[in-house]
């Protein structure tokens, strides 16, 4: 039964990757580029899972470790001429290093409490930015096109066997979809783990959890670390797909959007969270479509948002798992 | 001396300002458990029928006291409408909600008044008081004046009346209240009202001070009053107000004296608290919570 509930999980796994190999075939230039934004939202999103959906911490300021992640980039490829993929992995770390510090004393806060505490995070971003202009280059920000570092398009790449040719988008949708698969396959094995157990464990009862034996001071500290460490690596995809980096590309709403991606989603689900990261991308734009007029396409934005959470109180996932239950409840006996 | 007793005063008023907001927070808090981020938005709603009331030629107070019945309306009927319905979801849903309320609400605005900076009119008038070197402006006066007749009133009503004493039950224990036969959901909703109308001082007060105003007048002012909120401790309401008064002087101090902070007063100030929130978890005045397993 075990072996058959790892293979179905394979098979669905397979089919993602199929798709999301196959899907610059089927998209506009321009798509490409939305759908690799779609993306890099999915692989911040993964990361507050780790700590909203599991640890059931509410983080607002994911959007400083993305910041973070991004100057690291643009800093690194434009300062001290780094290949830009080379600093992907860096701007994860350091903001995996800045999550653990920040964490390590923030989570003695409560619910609520480190919710706005992180919320003051995210507000005080763009001023401290902004602050040390002579490391961050101030409110203009850094600029990467002209930088050497910047890989762009490889050679072999170009031509795709069917003879599809690869755009810049093409291969920027390639660069983040392929991070936020093995991101999404990590998130994954983290769900399945003994730690993450313990996380949800923490979620359900913080005193129970810690009377069995979890050492909730770790956990946590190490769960909002990983979370950053995913929004680090998406604030590094960002600016190498935006060629600059401005303190005014992580306001508030950054952060903010994050958690709404969250909540749409899914929290606790894993694939359907690229639903919320779409709902990101399209809604604000399908909303400019309806109407530009000032103040219209905010009120359609919030009105959807509200009447999802009304009718979808656990995002998208919640609906699949409703949706598969008389299906999954037999193939996965509860125990 | 009387340079920094008048940034202490000035301090105040602006303080007292983030008091009443946070007040609104708090109130809203206690009762439903839910940090209301479209607080702020509710406030700057509240402040743009006050603007439209008057521009229809209605004498100040007049408009100012039926500003503050519609506020009362309105967050009654947000509650029933909106929070009401997602009230038994998880933390995350409900969070969310009060986001999507605050983009809602604040396209809303931008939608029905064009978007355009609009002016205020201003009660008080703007003659200033020498008190031995220290000079105050009669619109600190008046900020300071009504924001303490508000949280005298809201006092009395919550300590010494009945519904004040049912809205209090409601909050700390909703199974035994409504066996006492306290209807529950009505009062989570009173508070929503309650909660809107200091929004709506809180509003009324703070436009005139900035000049013009549009649609944004109240993110900032959300953000300090989160962190008085925090600073007294989210179930507390004299922690609210002291936090307000004691966040608007600091700042007002650290942005004068310290250079380094002059263009970082927001981020100096979060760093305080944040510390503050370190050695007492729950806030000056919170209540840390004893939970059973």
């Amino acid at each position: 039964m075990r072996a058959f509930r790892y293979s179905l999980r394979g098979l669905g796994f397979a089919l993602l990757v199929a798709i999301v190999v196959y899907l610059p075939f089927r998209l506009s230039d321009f798509r490409a580029s939305e759908f690799a934004l779609i993306g890099i939202y999915f692989i911040a999103i993964l990361g507050l899972n780790v700590l909203t959906g599991y640890a059931g911490v509410i983080s607002l300021g994911h959007g400083a470790f993305m910041a973070l992640g991004a100057y690291t980039t643009a800093i690194l490829v434009a300062d001290h001429g780094m290949r830009d993929l080379w600093t992907i992995p860096l701007a994860g770390l350091l903001a995996a290093a800045a999550g653990a510090a920040f964490g390590l004393p923030a989570l003695r806060l409560s619910g609520p409490y480190l919710a706005l505490a992180t919320f003051g995070v995210a507000v005080a971003t763009p001023i401290v930015i902004k602050k040390f202009d002579g490391l961050t280059g101030g409110s203009g920000g850094i600029n990467l096109f002209e930088a050497e570092g910047i890989t762009g398009l490889p050679e072999f790449l170009v031509t795709l066997p069917g003879g599809k040719v690869l755009s810049f988008n093409d291969w920027l949708y390639y660069l983040t979809w392929t991070i936020a698969l093995v991101l999404f396959a990590v998130a994954w094995a983290i769900h399945h783990s003994r730690f993450g157990r313990s996380l949800r464990a923490i979620r359900d009862n913080e005193i129970a959890a810690a009377a069995s034996g979890v050492w909730l001071a770790s956990h946590k500290t190490l769960a909002f670390s990983i979370s950053a460490f995913y929004a680090g690596v998406a604030g590094s995809l960002l600016a190498i797909s935006a060629f600059s980096v401005q303190p005014g590309a992580f306001p508030v709403d950054r952060s903010i959007a994050l958690l709404v991606g969250l909540a749409v989603g899914g929290l606790g689900s894993l694939a359907p969270l690229a639903a919320g990261a779409a709902f990101l991308v399209f809604l604000p734009q399908w909303a400019q479509d309806i109407s530009k007029a000032p103040g219209v396409p905010a009120v359609i934005y919030g009105a959807v948002l509200i009447a999802l959470m009304i009718v979808l109180p656990m995002g998208v996932g919640g609906l699949l798992r409703w949706i598969t239950r008389p299906l999954t409840s037999r193939l996965y006996p509860r125990s | 001396m009387a340079d920094v007793l008048q940034q202490v005063v000035s301090g105040i008023a602006s303080g007292g300002v983030y008091a009443l907001l946070a007040l609104a927070l708090v109130l809203i808090y206690r009762s439903t458990g839910v940090v209301n981020f479209a607080q702020g938005e509710m406030a700057m709603f509240s402040t743009f029928v006050c603007w439209e009331l008057l521009d229809r030629g209605l004498p100040y107070w007049v408009a100012f006291f039926l500003t503050l019945a519609i506020s009362f309306v309105g967050g009654v009927l947000i509650e029933r409408l909106v929070i009401h319905t997602v009230s038994r979801s998880q933390a995350l849903t409900v969070v969310t909600v009060t986001i999507g309320l605050l983009i809602l609400l604040n396209g809303a605005a931008a939608w029905i008044w064009k978007g355009e900076q609009r002016t205020l009119e201003n009660p008080f008038p703007s003659d200033t008081f020498d008190v031995g070197g220290v000079v105050i402006a009669a619109q600190d006066i008046g900020i300071i004046g009504v924001s303490l007749a508000i949280v005298v009133v809201l006092w009395a009503f919550l300590q010494r009346t009945r519904v004040g004493l049912a809205l209090r039950a409601a909050a700390l224990n909703p199974e035994s209240s409504r066996l006492h036969g306290v209807r529950v959901s009505w009062m989570l909703a009173l508070g929503w009202g309650l909660a809107a109308v200091l929004g709506a001082v809180a509003g009324i007060l703070v436009a005139p001070t900035q000049g013009s105003f549009d649609q944004n007048l109240m993110l900032p002012v959300l953000i300090f009053a989160f962190a008085a909120a925090v600073l007294g401790g989210l179930d507390s309401p004299i922690g609210a107000v002291v936090g307000g008064v004691v966040l608007g002087v600091v700042l007002n101090l650290v942005g004068a004296y310290i250079d380094f902070f002059a263009d970082l007063r927001l981020p100096a100030a979060l760093l305080l608290i944040l510390g503050i929130l370190l050695l007492r978890p729950n806030g000056l005045f919170g209540r840390s919570v004893v939970r059973r397993v």
